[in-house]
């Protein structure tokens, strides 16, 4: 058998690290707020019981009425169980853009300049698309 | 034997609860079964029975050699009550959660190429931003409608698609000598060191920008179009086409499920349960891989989604 790291850069090894560690602590956190939010030990900003009442409808609606705002706007409810699983699923969200950023400085020191600015350039995709710039009309 | 007779009454009750959700009883009238949902059932109804039905998808994942989000977002937006909307959101953020889980492993060993993704990567996930904007502005039956059409599409090419372990390169082209994408793996199978290189990478650029904006569009995951591409058009081996594949929907996943997570469409009491019996299901599909046969399961998933597929199309066009 062997040795797999021969055939792996050490900007790949970097990269799975990086994504490894953001993989295991976003689902560790996912299932742990999920655990405080489904068993009502933290209180939910929509009851349980209404739920069904929402994911029938478009996303729209959704946010209308249950007022609740688009984008980023979910940080000012972290107070609330239902939100607060926001917070791992935003991480798992994010740890691409996390492990693209950490490969860039080996790319630079390897003079690898086409590379490390197509990272540079998809980080900035991420982050745009992260931002909640990028609006989008209703249906 | 003891373990064959569980094989087959597994497979069995898996075709049973199949079959039981793709029952008339619950293919019903869409405003019934919404009804009934918000009615009829304590809160945890559809939570658990998603659970339930994304174990199974899980399991028929991983033996069908499909992603879960191909399965999932057709399976649950055609016989479950809640608005393709949120069925999207969670099917990318089901698709995202296992190409995050498998990625790592992957890159450690040197099957998947993060020079291949790279360039590759960043086409993808700029249409698929653009494919999840263009998704959430068109009216819900549009989308349903080509999500079916899109679903039946890849049926055929699930059929026909041939597949090449590895395919002929007689010479790089010019872009991938520029961007130096080749390498080496270990083919454990024969013990030998397995160089590779690709070619017709433009082509294969262009294609992709197909690829990113429908898993943008559909919350689908793009494993069952990016391998050809990779594989038949751009001439990786089989295995750095499977595996580079996965490791790249981490990343056109990821900018499409920000735009649905902006967009309020995700809604945890149905990712949670959806990602975990997804994740669960592909735990136990990966045990039965070694005794299962993949032939058999596969037809079983090419039926079940184009039949997913149609019913997706029938609901867009109101029957």
């Amino acid at each position: 058998m062997a040795d797999p790291s021969k055939y792996v850069t050490p900007e790949q090894q970097l990269y799975a690290e990086m994504l490894e560690k953001g993989m295991y602590l976003g689902l560790l956190l996912l299932l742990l707020t999920f655990l405080l939010y489904a068993t009502g030990i933290v209180d939910p900003y929509i009851p349980l019981d209404k739920i069904a009442d929402y994911w029938q409808q478009s996303a729209d609606d959704y946010l209308h009425q249950a007022g609740i705002p688009d984008g980023w706007g979910w940080v000012g409810f972290l107070g609330y169980g239902d939100f607060l699983n926001f917070i791992p699923i935003a991480l798992l969200a994010g740890v691409t853009i996390f492990s693209y950023l950490t490969i860039i400085p080996i790319l630079l020191r390897q003079n690898d300049k086409v590379y490390a600015l197509l990272a540079g350039i998809e980080v900035l995709i991420l982050v745009l698309a992260a931002s909640g710039l990028l609006k989008v009309g209703g249906h | 034997m003891r373990k064959k007779a569980w094989i087959i009454l597994l497979i069995l009750s898996v075709v049973f609860l199949l079959s039981s959700a793709i029952s008339p009883a619950f293919a019903k009238d869409a405003t019934e079964m919404m009804a009934e949902a918000a009615g009829d059932h304590a809160w945890w109804f559809w939570p658990l029975v998603l659970f339930v039905v994304t174990f199974v998808l899980g399991i028929f994942a991983v033996l069908g050699g499909v992603g879960g989000g191909v399965l999932y977002v057709p399976i649950i937006s055609g016989f479950f009550p809640f608005h393709l909307d949120f069925v999207r959101g969670a099917g990318l953020l089901v698709a995202l959660s296992g190409a995050l889980a498998a990625g790592p492993g992957l890159l450690k060993s040197g099957l998947a190429s993060l020079r291949l993704a790279i360039p590759v990567a960043l086409i993808a996930s700029t249409c698929a931003i653009a494919g999840a904007m263009i998704g959430l502005a068109l009216p819900t039956y549009l989308v349903q409608i080509f999500l079916g059409l899109t679903i039946m599409g890849i049926c055929v090419l699930m059929l026909t698609a041939k597949k090449a372990e590895y395919p002929d390169v007689p010479q790089s082209d010019k872009l991938s000598s520029v961007l130096r994408i080749y390498g080496v793996y270990y083919e454990d199978s024969s013990g030998k060191e397995v160089d590779w290189k690709v070619h017709r990478t433009p082509l294969g650029l262009v294609l992709f920008i197909g690829i990113g904006l429908m898993a943008g569009l559909f919350g689908l995951g793009a494993g069952w179009a990016n391998v050809p591409v990779l594989n038949l058009v751009m001439g990786a081996p089989l295995k750095i086409s499977v595996a580079t594949s996965k490791f790249l929907l981490s990343i056109t996943d990821t900018s499409a499920a920000w735009i649905y997570l902006n967009k309020g469409c995700v809604i945890p009491m149905m990712v949670v349960p959806s990602l975990v019996g997804i994740m669960l299901g592909s735990f136990v599909g990966v045990r039965l891989l070694k005794i299962a046969k993949p032939t058999f399961i596969r037809w079983m998933v090419i039926v079940i989604l184009a039949f997913a597929g149609i019913k997706a199309f029938l609901k867009g066009i109101g029957i």
